[in-house]
């Protein structure tokens, strides 16, 4: 029996820091998923209040939207060794990144001014918890992403396979984040 | 270049081992150097395994004291419990005319809860899971450490952290949180709804919220190394089943545990910021609160989509070390090897979906019931296949019955004893008037509390030499055995009898109620046992720790003539496990007695003429 021949080392396949990353964005997601079955339960109850979305929480996603999009571009350009294009979309995605936690929080009080608080139906508590929340993750996103920058700045300009790693595990998140704020307000819009 | 001691390396995997490079970097042994990095912050899988392991065990005698205290209330009301003074002060009120001294009731509720939240959170998942995962992932899949050794150490840190904070609510003047381990509201999302509903149920909070982010850190770990980390030839299919019980386990937390966070962040959003998810039609006083709109069974369905894979979390490791222990000392390979791991499988997937069975008189449609009642009894049918297969495992085999093969003997026999009366509490028309009696009570306990526990045992006398480089004294670990599960039989059957005749679990006492009168002598007879039965846990304790010091050296790599790879790491353990190369895997882990062979550990090649695996 020819055992040898099917022995394959199959580590490495993926980095095991990405695969735990993706471990825990499963537990995110069901963490998230948990809060919106929560919604859905609590919806069909009865007593529910119902309300537009002030306009800013759709430019809020553009915002997300466009700076997933720099942070992909700013790994491209870091892969193929372009120095300049990699530094100016990294701190534009980052620039983004606080231009959108700042939008969420003016879409916060202006839900407030036209009377849907925190406390008042479940409803609208509801939508400060899921959004707060989230944007505690998109913070966690923009540390990450800090760090990338000093990085980017301190340390010589230099493609190793230590820091395209690392770079992937900043951009993985940001998807992350970008994703489920996706659903989130998708979800938000039809299931209000 | 790290220190290589040859002479304690395996001469075959020396040669035909797999060489990663590992002991040519530096990387790693810094944090071994000094006390503080070696024993406290250490990075190393096999100390932070000891870490858990110690501080579930200080937990458990913890839980189990408190245990006793409200047995003693239970079992004889009348008795002064003045003598508990000193360690209990107010919560012990003594009459100044007779001298007669009675546990509080506000305390007794403490107690259950504090006894439920420890034993079921810190002793049984951290301590168990905790404890076992991360010593055995790396060394029975022929990996160096966990795949973040850094995230590693977390996990346990804030796990102590999450110990911390709940060791510090049951010194609070308002006590610890006393509204059940569940911790439904409004009992604790009201801060006024009783006296440990304030800052205990706060701390509670903090601290289950420190575990939650404990559990999934390891979790993560333990997936990712197992998934990522194997040596060569380390197939999924030729994993030991403890590994294939550690992964599903860590894949039920990681999915489990988030969904109760969600729950604690409205619970703590309820508590802190007044919004009302969990809160509707409360009165107090006469006075209708504010608080409407919410709905507290919405909380029961966050809380039980964590408890109910919780509990399997708590049990799957056991059965997976249980399954080990036995294969080894009964000289025989593990009976259905494969269809122990879909078993595994098979119950990690139904744990997902049976979670309503604990809800069943709490208001839920009875037509909903029956979904959750079918998927409920179907658990039956991959736990009777394990059950079958251990029984077939012991059959014919050449059993060493030492104190690890009795606790996973034992561990079988409360597996069925207690599995069975699940099959009655599964069924919500017989919950009618089941639930929430001692019949709950004993069930539980049996299936996974002292089950679990004598998986643990069997792990810890199994595993201690590899721990600590000697062993447990086996006299005192027949008597601790023979002793608990005496004593386990003795306390949990006659609740039974309890339960059916409908005596509610949880009541301080039972004065008002004439029906419940003649329980009185089985009330004493079961807290009698309850307390012989903790003070044999005390001779487990002074064994663990005087056979650190003073247990018998273990003299050879392989003193079970064990297949798994953890046997073939030197005696002193070092770090990255294997001195030079890692071992290379040809074949499962339960070759035992196989072609006159009485055992062929996992790195052997394969004879001429071989048949491979199973």
């Amino acid at each position: 029996m020819q055992m040898e021949n099917t022995l394959t080392n199959k580590r490495n396949r993926i980095h095991p820091h990405k695969f735990a990353l993706w471990a825990a964005m499963a537990s995110v997601t069901m963490m998230f998923g948990a809060f919106t079955s929560a919604y859905i339960v609590k919806q069909a109850a009865g007593n529910w209040l119902e309300y537009s979305l002030p306009p800013v929480f759709y430019l809020s996603t553009i915002v997300l939207l466009l700076s997933s999009f720099t942070l992909h571009s700013s790994f491209a350009a870091f892969k193929s060794g372009g120095e300049q294009k990699y530094k100016t979309l990294l701190v534009a995605s980052l620039g983004l990144g606080i231009m959108f936690v700042v939008m969420q929080y003016m879409g916060w009080t202006e839900l407030f001014k036209i009377g849907v608080d925190l406390k008042g139906n479940v409803s609208g508590s509801f939508f400060y918890l899921l959004s707060g929340i989230h944007a505690l993750h998109v913070l966690g996103g923009i540390a990450a992403m800090t760090v990338a920058v000093i990085h980017a700045w301190s340390l010589k300009f230099n493609v190793t396979q230590k820091r395209i790693n690392r770079f992937d595990l900043v951009v993985n998140y940001w998807h992350f984040v970008d994703f489920l704020w996706i659903y989130l307000f998708i979800f938000l819009l039809i299931k209000k | 270049m790290a220190h290589v001691n040859y002479a304690e390396e395996d001469v075959l995997i020396r040669e035909n081992g797999f060489d990663d490079h590992f002991h040519e970097h530096h990387h790693g042994d810094k944090y071994q150097t000094n006390f503080l990095f070696h024993y406290v912050f250490s990075m190393d899988h096999k100390i932070i395994a000891r870490q858990f392991l110690i501080t579930g065990i200080i937990w458990a005698i913890i839980g189990a004291a408190m245990s006793v205290v409200f047995r003693l209330q239970l079992g004889f009301p009348e008795e002064s419990l003045a003598w508990i003074k000193p360690f209990l002060g107010k919560w012990i009120v003594v009459d100044p005319s007779t001298g007669v001294g009675k546990l509080a009731p506000e305390f007794y509720y403490a107690l259950v809860t504090m006894h439920g939240t420890i034993i079921v959170f810190f002793v049984l998942t951290a301590g168990l899971s905790g404890t076992f995962s991360n010593l055995l992932i790396p060394l029975q899949v022929g990996a160096r450490d966990m795949a973040s050794p850094f995230l590693n150490m977390l996990s346990y840190w804030f796990f102590f952290l999450a110990g911390v904070v709940m060791f510090y609510s049951l010194f609070l003047s308002t006590g610890p949180f006393s509204g059940g381990w569940v911790a439904y509201p409004p009992l604790s999302a009201l801060p006024q709804a009783s006296s440990g509903s304030g800052t205990g149920m706060t701390l509670w909070l903090v601290s289950l919220t420190l575990f939650v982010v404990s559990v999934l850190l390891g979790g993560i770990n333990y997936i990712t190394t197992i998934l990522n980390l194997r040596t060569k030839g380390m197939s999924l299919w030729r994993m030991p089943l403890p590994i294939w019980a550690f992964f599903v386990t860590a894949i039920l937390g990681l999915l489990s545990f988030p969904v109760l966070a969600s729950g604690f962040f409205m619970l703590i959003f309820d508590r802190s910021l007044g919004t009302s998810f969990f809160l509707s039609d409360i009165f107090i006083g006469g006075q209708a609160l504010d608080r409407v709109g919410g709905s507290p069974i919405l909380y029961q369905h966050l809380f039980w989509f964590l408890g109910h894979p919780e509990v399997y979390i708590i049990i799957l490791p056991a059965m997976g070390i249980v399954s080990e222990v036995m294969s080894v000392h009964a000289r025989k390979p593990i009976f259905g090897y494969r269809a122990m791991v879909y078993s595994i499988m098979a119950i990690g997937f139904l744990s997902f979906i049976v979670w309503a069975h604990h809800m069943f008189m709490a208001g839920v449609n009875p037509f909903i019931s029956n979904f959750f009642v079918i998927f409920t009894l179907i658990i039956a049918v991959p736990s009777a296949v394990k059950v079958f297969n251990w029984i077939t495992t012991l059959y014919g085999g050449n059993l060493r019955l030492n104190s690890a093969m009795l606790f996973s003997i034992g561990f079988v026999s409360l597996f069925i004893s207690g599995g069975l009366t699940g099959i009655f509490l599964g069924n919500s028309a017989i919950d009618i008037q089941m639930h929430d009696t001692y019949f709950v009570v004993a069930h539980f306990h049996i299936v996974m509390g002292v089950a679990a526990f004598f998986g643990m045992f069997a792990g810890v006398y199994h595993w201690y030499p590899k721990m600590y480089g000697r062993f447990m004294n086996e006299t005192l670990g027949k008597i601790h055995f023979w002793g608990t599960i005496i004593a386990a039989y003795a306390i949990f059957w006659p609740m039974h009898y309890q339960g059916m005749a409908g005596v509610p679990r949880r009541y301080y006492s039972f004065d008002t109620f004439d029906a419940f009168r003649h329980f009185t002598e089985m009330n004493k007879f079961i807290t009698v046992f309850a307390i012989i039965s903790f003070f044999i846990q005390l001779v487990f304790v002074i064994n663990f720790f005087y056979s650190i010091w003073y247990g018998k050296k273990m003299k050879t790599k392989n003193p079970y003539d064990a297949n798994t790879l953890e046997w073939t790491t030197p005696i002193e353990p070092i770090h990255g496990n294997w001195p030079g190369n890692l071992p290379v895997v040809h074949r499962w882990a339960y070759d035992y007695n196989k072609d006159e062979r009485e055992f062929v550990q996992q790195h052997i090649p394969l004879a001429e003429g071989e048949v491979g695996d199973h």
